[in-house]
């Protein structure tokens, strides 16, 4: 065991995963109002519109994660035409790329999510509130969506971990998050194993505060305390 | 089109091969996943605390750190492992470990996990019942466990099984980074030599979308299968 390396890069470790905490809010925040989009698509009747919204969650959810990183900072840079566009500012830089396609992923998988927890809300619920003489749009804003963020927060906080492991492949497009600064280290030193035990940690570490955090929401919005 | 000619032209018997290999180190990951739950979750399990916190610690760290990280961690320590093994044995040459070798079981590790806890959650759900109805038969405990739960927890992790699958199978996507030449890193080589990605990556895209969608289907039938008489 090494544990001066351990000791000298941890501060590199720690700063590359502020790279990871902006990568994984920026993209949570996109893919949460897509993922309420494409729900609500999902529970259109137009058939069109809901096979739409299906092909897409199925679309992203069917493929790695990795394919669709390279797609769109491989892929869409080979396009003339968006060359000429001012959507090139955005693709050409791998961070945004990456935020794309994180965004575009989690927002299928909360869909997913949304639309379950939409489709649980009993009836009677939203009869109660029609019978009250509650506008439809009211309902929808101030019962089921409520009452849909409580039903998801679980497997919602299971996304977010996924997600926040999901953000290490922006290693993969040059980006030095915490994945990219530890695979750095370990090619340079040849000590996978202190490096592991470092970054792994700080991963870890991440992950118990996410999971208390939700737990913590889980409590204080749930309807019999 | 012809560009995925098969032959010398195109690319397309490389492809073909590539996802071969996908599905190669799929199963093997797999089949390397239930061997490690297979002694993991009776650790889980068992009443004695101290088994229990080595497979908590297992499941806890792989579902909890990035997939490429551990396998960075099996790409450059595992050769260093395995030479450090050798040299109690009084070995001292260079051993470079097979890039399938190193793949397989870092994916089979991380499918592991997810394995260990979708067999504990299916082994906690039998109702306490059939235990005590196993015991009334007097069956012993291998007649128990092999006749009265196995079926059991087959009919109910089989669901939660086609999801590890189908996370494995995107898994190991990731193994392109060590140089193996599955569908990522084929059509990897593919966009670099013809300086079309776009269509490279879409296509390995479809061909993923394939692999998932054929799986499904097949799972289906087990599961339809397995849950006769309910």
């Amino acid at each position: 065991m090494d544990f001066e390396l351990m000791i000298n890069s941890f501060p590199k470790l720690l700063n590359a995963a502020v790279i990871t905490l902006k990568l994984l809010s920026v993209s949570l925040i996109i893919g949460l109002f897509i993922g309420l989009l494409f729900a609500i698509l999902r529970l259109n009747k137009n058939i069109f519109i809901n096979r739409f919204a299906y092909g897409y969650s199925y679309l992203f959810r069917g493929t790695p994660l990795l394919v669709q990183i390279f797609i769109i900072y491989f892929g869409l840079g080979q396009i003339e035409y968006l060359r000429t566009t001012f959507l090139w500012i955005i693709l050409k830089e791998p961070y945004w790329c990456a935020i794309i396609a994180f965004a575009l992923n989690t927002g299928a998988y909360t869909s997913e999510i949304l639309r379950s927890a939409f489709q649980t809300i009993k009836p009677g619920i939203i009869e109660a509130g029609q019978s009250l003489g509650i506008s439809s749009k009211i309902i929808f804003y101030k019962i089921q969506i409520p009452i849909a963020i409580r039903q998801s927060l679980p497997a919602y906080g299971n996304e977010i971990i996924l997600m926040m492991k999901g953000t290490s492949l922006a290693s993969t497009v040059t980006l030095m998050d915490l994945t990219g600064v530890a695979k750095y280290i370990i090619s340079t030193t040849f000590r996978p194993v202190e490096v592991f035990i470092v970054a792994g940690g700080i991963y870890l570490f991440m992950t118990f505060i996410i999971h208390n955090v939700i737990k913590f929401l889980e409590k204080k919005y749930s309807f019999n305390s | 089109m012809e560009l995925l000619a098969f032959g010398d032209t195109g690319w397309g018997d490389e492809l073909f091969n590539a996802t071969l290999m996908t599905i190669a180190v799929a199963i093997t990951a797999m089949v390397i996943g239930f061997f490690f739950a297979l002694i993991f979750t009776p650790l889980k399990l068992s009443k004695n605390r101290f088994l229990n916190l080595i497979a908590n610690t297992y499941t806890t760290i792989i579902r909890g750190v990035p997939e490429l990280l551990v396998i960075y961690l099996f790409f450059f320590g595992g050769s260093a492992a395995v030479m450090f093994v050798a040299s109690i044995f009084g070995y001292g040459e260079y051993i470079e470990i097979n890039a399938f070798i190193t793949g397989a079981f870092s994916i089979g590790i991380i499918s592991g996990a997810y394995s260990t806890e979708v067999f504990r959650g299916a082994i906690q759900s039998i109702d306490k019942g059939q235990f005590e109805a196993a015991n009334v038969l007097g069956l012993g405990k291998f007649g128990k466990f092999f006749k009265i739960i196995l079926p059991q927890t087959l009919r109910l992790a089989l669901p939660n099984l086609s999801n590890v699958w189908q996370i494995t199978l995107k898994d190991t996507s990731l193994i392109s980074v060590t140089g193996l030449v599955e569908i990522m890193r084929q059509s990897y080589v593919a966009a670099g030599s013809t300086r079309d990605p776009l269509f490279f990556y879409s296509f390995a895209a479809v061909l993923y979308l394939l692999l998932t969608f054929l799986s499904m289907k097949l799972i289906n039938r087990l599961e339809a299968k397995y849950s006769r008489g309910y």
